[in-house]
């Protein structure tokens, strides 16, 4: 089963909304609530992470019988260091994402502990794209 | 404590989920960093904030967050309610301070998640 969604860079009114239909269909497919709080946080995070730093992106949402695969790619500035950038507390967030409640440099960090793999591909000027498993039974 | 206790003791408004009034309540976090909130493991508390935008309210759709308690006299917006109703959330605000709100609620048996 395959989704894609499509996110606003900047637009902090709809971050979430991605997240926020896949728990739908997660919960359909009677995954446990444990497993869809990790795939739902670790891809909300990723989702204002796009908003935070990007244009746009597009999540695509892989759903197999044992494990969730999710595709977070966005065009935006890149990201030059990242390892730097998994450091917890390491950030380059806006003022006004500090004021939604975000960009404590946590971010990523969560996404590493919320999924079972987490792979980052970036370059600089281009883009970043966030790959994501989660296995139902872990 | 039953939420219903928590909303008379500080004298809070019930935004919407009144429905979830007489629901029990045994742990709380306060936080305005929803980075925060995101990193925790356990789902079952009071989420006490004084930081009020739609944002809050995704947070604890994604961390399966059923109560948040807005402190500071932090108004909820039509937008924050319409989502929070949609996601079966109780919104509750109140006039005081978040050390204050902390304080009478840890006095009251409430515990921290840590």
């Amino acid at each position: 089963m395959e989704f894609s969604y499509h996110i606003e860079g900047g637009d902090f009114s709809k971050a979430g909304l991605a997240s926020s239909e896949v728990k739908k269909i997660l919960k359909q497919l009677n995954v446990s609530a444990s497993v869809i709080k990790r795939v739902v946080v670790a891809l909300y995070e990723a989702e204002v992470n796009v908003v935070a730093h990007a244009y746009e992106g597009d999540v695509r949402v892989d759903i197999a019988p044992e494990r969730v695969v999710v595709v977070v790619e966005d065009r935006g500035p890149g990201i030059p260091d990242i390892p730097l950038a998994m450091q917890e507390g390491y950030s380059t967030a806006s003022a006004a994402v500090r004021e939604m409640g975000f960009g404590a440099g946590m971010g990523l960090p969560n996404m590493r502990k919320n999924s079972d793999e987490l792979n980052i591909e970036s370059e600089v000027g281009k883009g970043t794209k966030v790959t994501m498993l989660t296995r139902f039974n872990p | 404590m039953v939420l219903q206790e928590i909303a008379k003791m500080l004298d809070a408004e019930v935004v919407c989920g009144q429905e979830q009034i007489n629901k029990n309540i045994r742990h709380a976090f306060a936080a305005d960093l929803m980075s925060d909130v995101l990193r925790l493991d356990t789902s079952e508390m009071l989420l006490i904030t004084g930081l009020a935008n739609v944002q809050v309210i995704r947070t604890a759709e994604m961390s399966d967050i059923w109560c948040i308690l807005f402190v500071r006299g932090k108004q909820v917006t039509p937008e924050m309610r319409a989502l929070a109703e949609n996601c079966g959330i109780t919104l509750l605000q109140c006039k005081q301070s978040m050390f204050k709100v902390c304080g009478e609620l840890y006095q009251a048996g409430l515990l921290p998640l840590y």
